[in-house]
């Protein structure tokens, strides 16, 4: 697949569907917990709405001074009812006024914007944290379940359509609730009547915009079901070109596409028509409520009932009415969005961690290395067994290999012994001590795993083998190093061991992975030592050596457990079990197993000695 | 590069060019009506305080409210006309992609990968659309209203509209100062996101290694520092972002207020009349879109016009694979044969020097280890790749020869990896088919491919939809699948491309025995890496780094001793471990349960990822 579908709860939804986000937009639950992320920052909150309420205020007042600047300065002055020198006095006065004002407005928005901002931004700073702190304490299971991209998709879209909700949502719906209440107020104080004459277009603004919207949700719901279909089509025949043209398919694949395609834009027609009249009708109907207050306005003055300021300060105001009206409907989009990414974050953070820590630790003061499987059975999936009454234990000290065909169930024991899964029946023990029974923390810093496939931090070469333990000192980092035959290529590397690796370690090969990852199992000197060995093909065969011999200095004089695929490892170790379809079928050394000609002598021929001769 | 994608731009824009002109002109025409209705505010103004007859004040409110419908309306018409036009360009550049894209050659698909093409073909194809769309209707209202506003107000008073214009470079010049503080900023921020899913992901891809070494709180740590940085830099970016807004509302304010003042000094000395001063504020209100719009279209047309050149690196390629000018009319009968062929990806040889010859009806099998070449050779008779020297003939005429189209008709080929669409079963089945599939074809191509039995278990049969909206196939049914829609196909050829890897011993033989019958007067070509799927064969290849190491009848190769007869060695071992298996899963099953079929005795369990899933 090429890229990662967002899909939410509803299965992995293909690459190119996108998630159903036409859920509500209130939802009572969400809001209240969401809301408890914003609670520390009350303070904050608080500030900013009463900024949002000076602000309404000066977004009034300049209709109001251009009122009186009419009124009061120049219709007197020009109707020579007061000196010139006095009329543009009060020009001056209120000038200054109108700027002040103005600046004020200016500095109270910026000022208001940038500290809602700050509270979005920290808040969800807090939420982006405690969701990744829950992720890193779920088991396994739910890796294996969910994809990386997805919870991806989780802590970056979704936490940062929670921001917006937040810093543009939430406040500034209070921000258009005040400046509509705030001109309402002024046009009533100003003249009732008049007031009342512009109210008229409220419902017919509302309408309008419920209509249009109506219509564009509607339409984009349509438009994104065909773009989904167009582009999951689209992804399919680009993915099979080479059977769409062996099959000489083309034309019909065609045909269909441009059906989809058609489609898409017979269902953007409605959007388009929504599109290119919402603007102009919303233009005319506030050209018909100027019109209407100079109809109005105009009669009253001629009446003398009113100042010419008057009606001037209302046509002004006019558009101060509608933006807020046309801003609350927008802000519907936003909190769908928000509503349908909070589901899926709490949803998240409310899988519950299945294997957590015993609320009374056994504390082991001493740890002296002893595995034992107690009848232990195990499955990833209920009732699929990969392991079926297990039963063995492995001394203190002791070495063992694990060996079996493909699919025996080896990779599950090294999984189950870093309590990665539990057990459905039967225990795991460490010196006696079920290993439930433990911190997980305690128990995993007595284990040193080496995977299969080494995983590279970003980071330098050091901090890879001390990870963050920064009790681990740099001595100890090369010592390390050095005891894994780790040494000869980092030393040869440009900055030593202060070298920076890549993500997912592209810039060193496979076999110095592997060392790498030797070394920092040993600089955690622990008493059990679990390596997963699979084949490596890529490994030359200097390196090779080198890996054969620091496995070996590895497990000296301590219990390790090896997932072995190098003979030179079975050969040396004290016992191999041998698993076969989830069951311990032999144990013993490799000298007994072989005269026993059982099912190991058969894989010893297939995998080993085959390996030798190629 | 830049020219051709000129080109490509003129060549949409002039098939819709009438629908587009039309579009420009009606916008046009509304921002002409858009500068009137000031007018008659002035006027009543005037009329009002001159305390003219209340008639003249209704004539001029209903010619204003006449005037607004008019520009509604012809503005509508333009946007829809417009926004309708980049619709139609952006639905015929879709087709036109993908039907270039079903041109090209296989290796194109290699180099440029899926994911990339994907984000050209939406990303890039929108920014497109919104170029033709509001670039072209912003570009063409903001020119408008800027020349007819401005136009007016120098009728009214010449003085007020310098003193304004002086504020429009200000204005525009703060906008883009801050515009671009804006854009570093996102940038800046735009890396911390991806620095911000980086971390994360590596966290989540190497959760193994932060358990197993309890490094869960310093990874907290850790991202806790990423976070707080982008938390760091989104106030950053709200610290600039958030001057836009005011500093737009403070300089139309200024310019009111400077209007006010001014224009009130001119009316209080009778230069000019307190209508006309009414009128050039609502001017200043049509101003101020156009001030900041111009940001916005040098955004669309720069986003839209490097996406174009992204579409245009699509366009430019050209299919190294393609029909022949002079192409041999021919029914295929089948023969296929090899002269001296050499074939490299690129600079690594994978082929070299293949010879053979298969008559129509023959059967030929390859074998080898992984990497030999073995695809590769398979994947030159229907010309997914073309060799690079040496020449692949059919019934002794070169495929490069062929019509395409007659050439992939004859072949009938199952790739290595399965590739089902998702359509219902029976479609993916009669894939390679101008016609429906008849139930009969259909049926018997299911029982050659021994999916009939499955078929049973699906919840609609045939009609079952394949994919994730559907069932999902094991690997070996999905084989399986493939098998039947090349069988059904009635090639010449037909191409088994280790075809049969996910399928049991048991059902392998029994789809080969089928598959004998099927191709008795067909050429078989079978790539495997098991000796139960060749040894049959009439004549058998044995690759090895690009060259045919070993040739001969399955007997012929064992008594010669070399490679072939090494691997069939090992492969008994392993057929001796799986009898092993089936022993103990024998007995599992009849510890655990007692409801096996009595009728068909199975001679071994599926594996593992082979049974059939049941419907989701």
């Amino acid at each position: 697949m090429v890229m990662q579908g967002g899909g939410g709860g509803h299965s992995s939804g293909g690459a190119f569907q996108e998630d159903e986000i036409f859920g509500k937009a209130y939802d009572a639950r969400m809001m209240r917990r969401l809301l408890h992320y914003v609670r520390p920052y009350t303070g904050r909150v608080v500030v900013s709405l009463v900024l949002l309420l000076l602000l309404s205020a000066t977004q009034v007042a300049p209709p109001i001074i251009a009122k009186e600047i009419i009124d009061q300065a120049i219709a007197p002055a020009v109707g020579k009812q007061i000196p010139v020198a006095e009329g543009l006095s009060r020009l001056g006065l209120y000038g200054a006024l109108y700027l002040a004002i103005l600046l004020a407005s200016s500095v109270l928005r910026y000022a208001q914007s940038l500290l809602t901002a700050i509270v979005g931004q920290e808040a969800m700073y807090d939420l982006r944290l405690e969701l990744f702190r829950h992720l890193q304490f779920l088991p396994l299971s739910f890796y294996d379940r969910n994809p990386v991209g997805r919870l991806m998709t989780r802590i970056t879209n979704d936490i940062d359509a929670l921001i917006e909700l937040v810093s543009k949502g939430v406040v500034s719906i209070f921000g258009d609730i005040f400046v509509l209440g705030a001109v309402m107020i002024a046009m009533l104080f100003l003249d009732i009547r008049l007031a009342l004459v512009t109210f008229l277009a409220m419902p017919l603004l509302v309408g309008l915009t419920i209509y249009f919207r109506g219509m564009m949700r509607d339409s984009f719901r349509a438009i994104r079901i065909r773009l989904a279909r167009v582009n999951a089509y689209l992804n399919e025949t680009l993915s099979g070109m080479s059977v769409v043209q062996l099959f000489t398919r083309e034309p019909r694949t065609f045909g269909q596409f441009d059906d989809l395609n058609r489609d898409l834009y017979r269902a953007n027609v409605g959007a388009i028509r929504a599109m290119s009249t919402f603007q102009p009708t919303v233009n005319f109907t506030r050209a018909m409520t100027s019109a209407a207050l100079f109809l109005a306005g105009g009669w009253w003055i001629l009446q003398g009932e009113m100042t010419i300021g008057t009606l001037l300060a209302f046509w002004q105001l006019v558009e101060q009415f509608f933006r807020p009206v046309l801003d609350l409907a927008e802000k519907y989009n936003i909190m769908q969005a928000a509503m349908a990414s909070s589901e899926r974050v709490f949803r998240l953070l409310d899988t519950p961690r299945t294997i957590g820590d015993p609320p009374h630790p056994v504390e082991l003061a001493h740890v002296r290395g002893e595995v034992r499987f107690d009848n232990v059975s195990f499955a990833y999936n209920e009732g699929d067994w990969v392991l079926r009454d297990v039963d063995f234990t492995i001394g203190a000290g002791e070495s063992v290999a694990i060996v079996g065909a493909t699919g025996a169930g080896k990779t599950s024991i090294i999984s189950l012994i870093s309590r990665f899964y539990d057990v459905q029946r039967g225990r795991i023990l460490l010196d006696g001590t079920d290993i439930r029974d433990l911190r997980q923390r305690d128990l995993r810093r007595h284990i040193g795993v080496v995977l299969q496939d080494p995983f590279i931090f970003a980071g330098t070469i050091a901090s890879n083998i001390r990870l963050n333990d920064e009790t681990i000192s740099d001595e100890r980092v090369r010592a390390a190093a050095k005891f894994v035959n780790a040494d000869r290529f980092i030393d040869r590397l440009p900055e030593g061991y202060e070298t920076v690796v890549t993500e997912r370690g592209s810039m060193l090969s496979v076999g110095q992975k592997q060392l790498l990852a030797f070394g920092r199992a040993i600089a955690f000197n622990p008493e059990i030592l679990l390596v997963l060995d699979e084949a490596t093909s890529s490994v030359d065969t200097e390196t090779e050596h080198l890996i054969q011999d620091a496995l070996e200095k590895l497990m000296r004089g301590r219990t390790s457990i090896v997932i072995a695929h190098r003979l030179s490892t079975i050969q040396n170790v004290d016992r191999i079990v041998v698993l076969h379809k989830g069951r311990v079928v032999e144990t013993g050394t490799h000298r007994e197993l072989l005269v026993g000609r059982g099912v190991y002598h058969r894989l010893y021929e297939l995998q080993y000695r085959a390996h030798q001769v190629a | 590069m830049a020219s051709s994608a000129r080109s490509t731009f003129t060549g949409y824009l002039s098939r819709h060019g009438l629908q587009l002109v039309a579009g420009m002109v009606l916008v046009t025409g509304a921002a002409f009506l858009a500068v009137i209705p000031p007018r008659f505010i002035g006027a009543i103004v005037d009329d009002v305080n001159a305390g003219a007859p209340y008639g003249s004040i209704v004539v001029l409110s209903l010619g204003m409210v006449g005037v607004a419908a008019l520009e509604a309306i012809l503005r509508g018409l333009g946007r829809y006309q417009v926004i309708d036009a980049s619709r139609v360009v952006e639905y015929e550049m879709r087709n036109d992609l993908l039907s270039h894209l079903q041109r090209m050659h296989l290796a194109y698909f290699q180099h440029q990968r899926i994911g990339d093409l994907m984000a050209r073909l939406t990303n890039d194809l929108t920014a497109v659309r919104q170029m033709y769309g509001f670039g072209v209707l912003m570009t063409t209202g903001t020119t408008a209203t800027l020349v007819f506003s401005i136009a007016s107000m120098l009728q009214v008073n010449v003085k007020l509209t310098v003193i304004t214009l002086v504020l429009m470079p200000v204005a525009s010049a703060s906008f883009w100062a801050i515009g671009r503080k804006v854009n570093r900023k996102f940038q800046q921020l735009q890396a911390q996101f991806g620095d911000l899913s980086t971390k994360a992901q590596e966290n989540f891809s190497g959760i193994r290694v932060v358990k197993a070494y309890s490094q869960e709180e310093p990874e907290i740590e850790a991202f806790g520092e990423v976070n707080a940085e982008y938390v760091r830099r989104a106030i950053d970016l709200a610290k600039f972002n958030g001057l836009i807004w005011p500093a737009m509302a403070l300089i139309i304010g200024v310019a009111v207020l400077a209007t006010l003042y001014v224009g009130g000094i001119d009316a209080i000395s009778g230069d000019m009349t307190i209508g006309q001063l009414v009128q050039f504020v609502a001017y200043l209100y049509l101003l101020q879109w156009p001030m900041i719009a111009f940001g916005e279209i040098t955004n669309i047309f720069q986003q839209g016009w490097a996406s174009l050149n992204r579409l245009q690196d699509i366009f430019d390629a050209r299919p190294a694979i393609a029909d022949p000018i002079d192409p041999v009319p021919t029914a295929v009968r089948g023969e296929v044969e090899m002269r001296g062929v050499t074939f490299a990806y690129g600079s690594t040889i994978v082929l070299r020097d293949v010879s053979f010859r298969v008559p129509a009806g023959g059967s030929l099998a390859i074998v080898g280890p992984t990497g030999s070449g073995k695809s590769s050779l398979v994947n030159l008779i229907p010309r997914l790749f073309d060799a690079q020297r040496g020449e692949v003939l059919i019934d002794g005429v070169n495929v490069t020869r062929y019509p395409l189209r007659t050439l992939r008709r004859a072949v009938g080929y199952v790739p290595q990896e399965t590739f089902l669409f998702s359509v219902p079963l029976r479609e993916n089945v009669g894939y390679g088919r101008e016609e429906e599939l008849p139930a009969d074809r259909l049926a018997w191509a299911a029982d050659v491919a021994q999916l009939d039995k499955d078929v049973q278990d699906f919840p609609a049969g045939y009609d079952t939809m394949i994919g994730e909206r559907g069932v999902t196939l094991s690997g070996g049914q999905k084989q399986r699948a493939a098998i039947a829609r090349a069988v059904a196909k009635d090639p010449r050829v037909l191409i088994l491309d280790d075809a049969l890897s996910a399928v049991d011993t048991y059902t392998e033989s029994e789809i080969l025995r089928r598959l004998r019958g099927v191709m008795r007067e067909r050429t078989s070509i079978v790539v495997s890496h098991r000796i139960s799927t060749v040894k049959d064969a009439d004549e058998i290849l044995v690759l090895d780094e690009g060259r045919i190491a070993e040739r001969g009848t399955h007997l012929a190769l064992l008594e010669r001793g070399g490679l072939y007869a090494q691997m069939y060695r090992r492969q008994l071992l392993e057929e001796e471990l799986e009898v092993d298996e089936e022993q103990l899963a024998h007995e599992r099953r009849v510890a655990s349960e007692s409801e096996a079929e009595p009728g068909r005795q199975m001679p071994r369990l599926p594996r593992e990822g082979e049974m059939t899933e049941g419907p989701v």
